[in-house]
């Protein structure tokens, strides 16, 4: 962990004394959860910080009581809880003057599904949390059943045949609340998502994180190819990488090529997707469509920077 | 201390303000709120109150409510939030979840009836029905409980031999918005009744997993000491009436309180303002010449088994009268107590003012009457006083 690593991103002296996921985990080999661990701790460095992990594998790679594979304070919630937790959380901190960040380390199900309530209404009153959503599309540690995240046409023990619908749009939702930052990060990308976890752990406000996270059991994929099938993911379009800041300006982070290879090959590596269960066309039309709201919502971010005309008129007398 | 006239809504949300106000020179106070009828205007009064070092959240569900006093007082912040019935069932997973964290938040609860059918009026089956979450449980029988038995939760919850939280149910409408004179203390006071918060397991900067994985052996133990927690309440409630009586010169309720049972050979044992109108029941009985007498069941978690079978020593004939069902069993306070009337008494079980029926002292006295000339025990009846 002390090494220099990324390219000289991440610096010696920035580096926490220990990693936030340390050795003793019980994640399995190619999670992409454990390299969001990763990425977090070199962001965070030695600010003291506070976790909020609702169930999810997060949690139960801690280990049991009294061990803990975690090397910051972690607060186990309820599953629907960790926004209101953090709140909590969040709220004593500020009232005792203390520096400490509050973080949310959610899953797709914590997060789409049943936590989705208690994240709005945090978000809404903007709370000064950090919540990262680490997605793996599917139910993890319940042995993969569908969410809300998993993808159209990926096969899960609840969705036998393959889903008939696709997932939500979670940045969407997020930024339509009008807060202060809600991005998607890519692991396979490096400099951008260092950056982004920077950027974020250092705002006020709520902040929104959402992370691709490859799960090579629920995917039925190699674990070693977790970092590839990112790759592959955010080449073809099908991963948008974006960030929206305050709800109204969006930035498209990294451009895809929109290749149909990569996209064949993103699909062909993972045998939860069978082929005769899915159609590439149908995904590529989906991946047209949600590009060509992003460039048009990334242009009118542009068109933002334009004042408006003064309001006419005068004020109503009341 | 000044006396005032207000209802139990608004005693409630005064006592965790001047509770709150207490914690100043602690890590102070937080709070999650959702509204729900007939809690809102305890809400409503602590949301429009100036706490220093204080805050409350207005969330978006009773699950939250729990979850964001969760948080307060996992970072060592006295905390409260207040509710009602089917609030409270939504809630459950997190009242669960404060109890086995060990936390003493301090929690109102408005007893309604659950629905559907909709309906706004006392029951107890609601707050009951969460008596095994490992929470502390006292019924109020009159607005000054209100203000008195929220302090006691405060200074028991938080003892650091407890670290249970404390849930205060008290009578929809027939308290909640029924305005009594009460004493009101001053901040002073409850300043020196109410000690800064010092919680042990609080979330610090220091890595720490709370709430995660336990495996049997450890559930086993940790249940073993919340057990042990509950137990001490007895010795520690009673330290803390002492307390209270020096700061501010009147005694909170006992766990149990008995009402002209000395020389009892009949007794009607109830919950909540049911045990104001068995004591006036009593009274009119006794005119009558039967040797009636009444308790109430103020502490029902933990359960003041000790204390309850002593006053009913030397009693014949006891009423249980519950303002709650279980459907397919009978009244749950019956269900806990009946055990422990003498070996040879006779325990009859009735169930009066379901759905916020008004139960007055007539409808006791009846049953006092069918209670006297009853050959043996029946099963639980549902005396309809509506």
């Amino acid at each position: 962990m002390n090494e220099p690593a990324l390219g000289g991103i991440a610096q010696r002296a920035q580096d926490r004394p220990e990693p936030i996921l340390r050795p003793g985990n019980t994640n399995c080999g190619g999670c992409g959860m454990s390299i969001g661990w990763q990425f977090l701790s070199r962001a965070v460095a030695h600010e003291p910080i506070q976790i909020v992990i609702p169930a999810c594998c997060g949690i139960v790679t801690a280990g049991p009581y009294p061990y803990s594979a975690y090397g910051a304070p972690i607060l186990a919630s309820t599953f629907a809880s960790a926004a209101a937790m953090a709140t909590g959380l969040s709220q004593a901190a500020r009232l005792n003057g203390e520096a400490t960040r509050v973080l949310c380390w959610a899953g797709d199900g914590g997060t789409y599904d049943i936590g989705m309530a208690t994240l709005s209404a945090a978000a809404e009153r903007n709370e000064n949390i950090l919540y990262i959503c680490y997605d793996n599309e599917i139910y993890g540690n319940t042995g993969g059943q569908r969410s809300s995240a998993t993808p159209l046409g990926a096969v899960t023990t609840t969705t036998p045949i393959g889903k008939e619908v696709g997932k939500k749009d979670i940045v969407g939702i997020m930024a339509a609340h009008g807060i202060a930052y809600a991005a998607s990060l890519s692991l396979a990308h490096p400099d951008d998502a260092m950056r982004k976890f920077r950027h974020c752990l250092d705002l006020e406000g709520f902040r929104f994180l959402h992370i691709l996270s490859p799960c090579p059991t629920g995917w039925k994929s190699e674990p070693a190819d977790g970092v590839q099938l990112l790759r592959l993911a955010v080449s073809s379009g099908l991963y948008p990488v974006i960030e929206v800041f305050d709800g109204e300006r969006t930035v498209i982070n990294v451009e895809p090529s929109f290749s149909y290879e990569d996209l064949a090959t993103y699909f062909a590596a993972q045998a939860r997707f069978k082929r005769e269960r899915y159609s590439l066309e149908a995904v590529a039309a989906r991946i047209q469509r949600n590009w060509r709201r992003l460039r048009v919502q990334a242009a009118a971010s542009a068109a933002l920077a334009e004042p408006l005309p003064e309001p006419a008129g005068a004020p109503l007398a009341v | 201390m000044s006396t005032q006239l207000m209802t139990a809504n608004h005693a409630a949300g005064l006592a965790a303000t001047l509770a709150g106000r207490a914690n100043r020179r602690g890590r102070g106070f937080g709070s999650g709120v959702y509204p729900i009828t007939p809690q809102t205007e305890c809400i409503e009064f602590l949301c429009k109150q100036d706490i220093e070092k204080g805050h409350v959240v207005r969330v978006e569900s009773e699950h939250s409510a729990m979850a964001v006093c969760i948080g307060f007082s996992m970072a060592g912040l006295r905390a409260y939030t207040a509710s009602s019935s089917n609030g409270l069932a939504y809630m459950t997973e997190n009242v669960f979840a404060a109890g086995f964290y060990r936390l003493p938040i301090v929690m109102m609860a408005v007893n309604r009836t659950m629905g559907p059918p909709w309906n706004i009026w006392v029951d107890h089956g609601d707050t009951l029905m969460l008596r095994d979450a490992g929470w502390i449980q006292l019924y109020c029988e009159d607005n000054q409980d209100l203000m008195d038995l929220s302090l006691m939760c405060f200074r028991v919850a938080e003892d650091p031999r407890i670290l249970v939280p404390a849930m205060l149910g008290q009578d929809a409408f027939v308290l909640s918005h029924t305005i009594m004179q009460i004493e009101v203390p001053d901040q002073a006071q409850v300043d020196r009744f109410l000690p800064p918060l010092d919680l042990p397991h609080r979330l610090t900067d220091q890595p720490r997993t709370v709430g995660g994985l336990d495996f049997p052996h450890e559930i086993e133990q940790h249940r073993e000491h919340h057990a042990a927690a509950m137990n001490r309440v007895f010795e520690v409630y009673a330290e803390a009436q002492d307390a209270f009586e020096a700061v501010f010169g009147r005694r909170p309720a006992d766990p149990v309180v008995p009402y002209r049972l000395d020389d009892a050979e009949l007794a009607l044992v109830s919950m909540g303002t049911t045990a104001s109108t068995a004591r006036a029941a009593v009274d009119e009985a006794r005119r009558k010449g039967i040797r009636a007498g009444s308790l109430r069941v103020n502490l029902f978690r933990p359960f003041p088994e000790r204390q309850l079978a002593a006053q009913l020593a030397g009693i014949e004939r006891v009423a249980i009268l519950d303002r709650d069902l279980s459907p397919g069993m009978g009244g749950i306070l019956w269900g806990e107590s009946r055990a422990l009337a003498p070996r040879d008494a006779l325990v009859q079980n009735y169930m009066l003012g379901l759905g916020g029926g008004d139960v007055r002292p007539e409808h006791l006295v009846a049953v006092i009457d069918d209670l006297a000339g009853l050959e043996r025990a029946g099963a639980p009846i549902i005396q309809e006083v509506a």
